[in-house]
């Protein structure tokens, strides 16, 4: 199993949860995030004095996935969150040893 | 503010129009000061929002009292042209209660109060230049004595039927010189005293909440009809009405050139640059709002905006922590409003006198005007800051570096503005989940 971590703009949330359905997930955890990559943050202006602000909105998608499907649902999130712009985001994988569903304590593939 | 002694022939009967209309005014300028609070509560740091909202609102407290006891005696009193007193409004015990104030229409009373907000307001807004590291303490002992021995000997002069700048035909509407440069000048002479906030210049320092900022200046705003249209004192020939309108004309322009201002300078519209702009173009009408015409009061306001946009950035320049630019926006504001009325008084409203684009084109009242900016800008700096270096050197003007950082609001108040413990509205750790934690917090709340 792998987990697929997304940190991508926030507004593309909408199109990253159609094209994960589209394909076939069932679940998923948002959560909201901030931080910088390249493009560093942005400048805020108060009564002339300027601030540099490091630290930019952002959202944090993690996605269990079976090994086989990893790098397709990866490529799907790119797809979903990619505007072209600076500030995009990464997306990332790690191998995962083991999952558990609550509910009813199956475990591995069956969990997701 | 209107002249105590009127040529009427009759003498005034009680008007209970005016009354009515004045006891509104006061409550509105009352409004300024809680308005004044969030004001500056917002643009503070999260961890000094209390002692922010605190410093205006013990003003309402402290001054009321001391103005009850002895100030309206001292300021409004007659005795010479620096200090007045009456022995009998002393502690307001000899004043019948539908005894007019000279030449008016109004009880002594009414105008007591009217007087008493302002009086409320003034030291107020000087605590906008030392946010963050004043001890509260310090703070109520300073504006009892500011009060005391600044604003009341200032309001004597240039309101007082005796008092000299009021008898030179210094122009003072509402409040320019007594208020406004006034708190201003006091708050530059405080901090040139008792020094910058912990990381000036090197941490940000943005406001924690534009939002209250907004909400503040629409109070501030809101209660200015009663500050500028009240002062005179009635509404019998219109000049109050005047100064309604053009404390509105000149607050949107201000608020206008400021935005322009900024887009040009820095390029966006910023929301603190709008509240900002409608409070200096509310500072530059209040002296000259009952001198100039709507054009006039246009010119004012745009004037003014671009003005202190342009002054709260010298702080940075010359390295003085004027923290919320109570010195570029009401010291600034205040003077140009003040000098403005030598060049656009028509001498068809509270004064004949007129400016140099009206009338013979006299450069007298500019003279004038300039007299009591220099008065009451040198007297308010200097004793301002001779009464701060002698706090400072008794019980000490601030907070140590350790509690300035770690916040005043839980150093002086033993409180916080936010509870942004859990999360998704404090599910986690909420008092009512884990009770045991939720006392050790306030405990140690209390003790920090």
């Amino acid at each position: 199993m792998k987990l697929i971590t997304a940190v991508v703009k926030p507004h593309r949330l909408d199109e990253i949860k159609e094209g994960l359905q589209a394909f076939g997930v069932h679940g998923l955890t948002v959560t909201e995030a901030s931080g910088y990559g390249r493009q560093r943050g942005h400048t805020e202006v108060y009564r002339g004095a300027e601030y540099t602000v490091d630290l930019v909105p952002k959202i944090r998608i993690e996605v269990l996935a079976e090994d086989d499907d990893a790098e397709q649902l990866i490529d799907v999130i790119v797809k979903a969150a990619r505007t072209g712009k600076i500030g995009d985001g990464k997306v990332w994988s790690l191998p995962v040893e083991t999952a558990v569903r609550v509910r009813t304590g199956e475990r591995g593939p069956d969990a997701l | 503010m209107a002249p105590a002694i009127t040529l009427a022939a009759e003498a005034p009967k009680l008007s209970s129009a005016n009354t009515g209309f004045m006891l509104i005014a006061s409550a509105l300028v009352l409004i300024m000061t809680p308005g004044l609070a969030f004001f500056y509560g917002g643009m503070v740091r999260v961890k000094s929002t209390l002692n922010m909202l605190m410093m205006s609102f013990i003003s309402m407290g402290i001054i009321t009292i001391l103005w009850t006891l002895y100030g309206f005696s001292l300021a409004f009193g007659t005795h010479n042209g620096l200090i007045g007193w009456n022995s009998d409004w002393f502690g307001l015990s000899h004043i019948g209660l539908t005894e007019l104030w000279p030449g008016y229409t109004i009880p002594i009373f009414v105008f007591m109060v009217f007087q008493m907000m302002f009086a409320i307001i003034t030291p107020a807004l000087i605590s906008g230049a030392l946010a963050d590291r004043v001890k509260f303490s310090a703070w109520c002992l300073f504006i009892a004595l500011w009060a005391t021995i600044v604003y009341v000997p200032v309001a004597h002069w240039v309101w007082g039927a005796d008092g000299w700048a009021f008898k030179l035909g210094v122009i003072d509407f509402a409040g320019g010189t007594a208020v406004h440069i006034n708190a201003g000048a006091a708050a530059l002479g405080v901090i040139l005293v008792i020094g910058k906030r912990v990381g000036f210049k090197k941490d940000p320092m943005r406001p924690h909440s534009l939002p209250l900022v907004m909400l503040g200046a629409g109070l501030l705003w809101f209660g200015w009809f009663g500050f500028n249209a009240g002062s005179w004192l009635g509404n019998d020939d219109g000049v109050g009405a005047l100064m309604f309108v053009n404390t509105q004309v000149a607050t949107g322009a201000a608020m206008l050139a400021w935005l322009a201002y900024e887009k040009i300078r820095h390029g966006a519209f910023t929301t603190l640059g709008a509240a900002s702009g409608a409070v200096a173009g509310l500072v530059a009408i209040t002296p000259s709002g009952g001198a100039v015409s709507p054009l006039g009061a246009i010119a004012v306001g745009a004037i003014a905006g671009v003005a202190c946009a342009a002054a709260v950035g010298l702080k940075f320049r010359f390295g003085y922590d004027d923290s919320l630019d109570v010195v570029g926006v009401h010291m600034v504001g205040g003077i140009i409003g003040s000098l403005l009325i030598g060049f656009f008084a028509t001498g068809k409203g509270q004064s004949t006198a007129t400016g140099v684009f009206y009338g013979d084109h006299s450069w007298t009242q500019l003279w004038k005007q300039c007299a009591g900016v220099g008065a009451v800008l040198a007297y308010s700096l200097i004793v301002s800051a001779v009464l701060a270096f002698l706090l400072d050197k008794t019980i000490g003007m601030r907070v140590t570096e350790d509690e300035e950082v770690s916040g005043i609001d839980q150093a002086e108040h033993a409180e916080s503005a936010y509870d942004f413990s859990g999360t998704g509205g404090g599910v986690i750790g909420s008092a009512a989940h884990s009770p045991a934690l939720a006392t050790a917090t306030q405990t140690k709340k209390v003790d920090a």
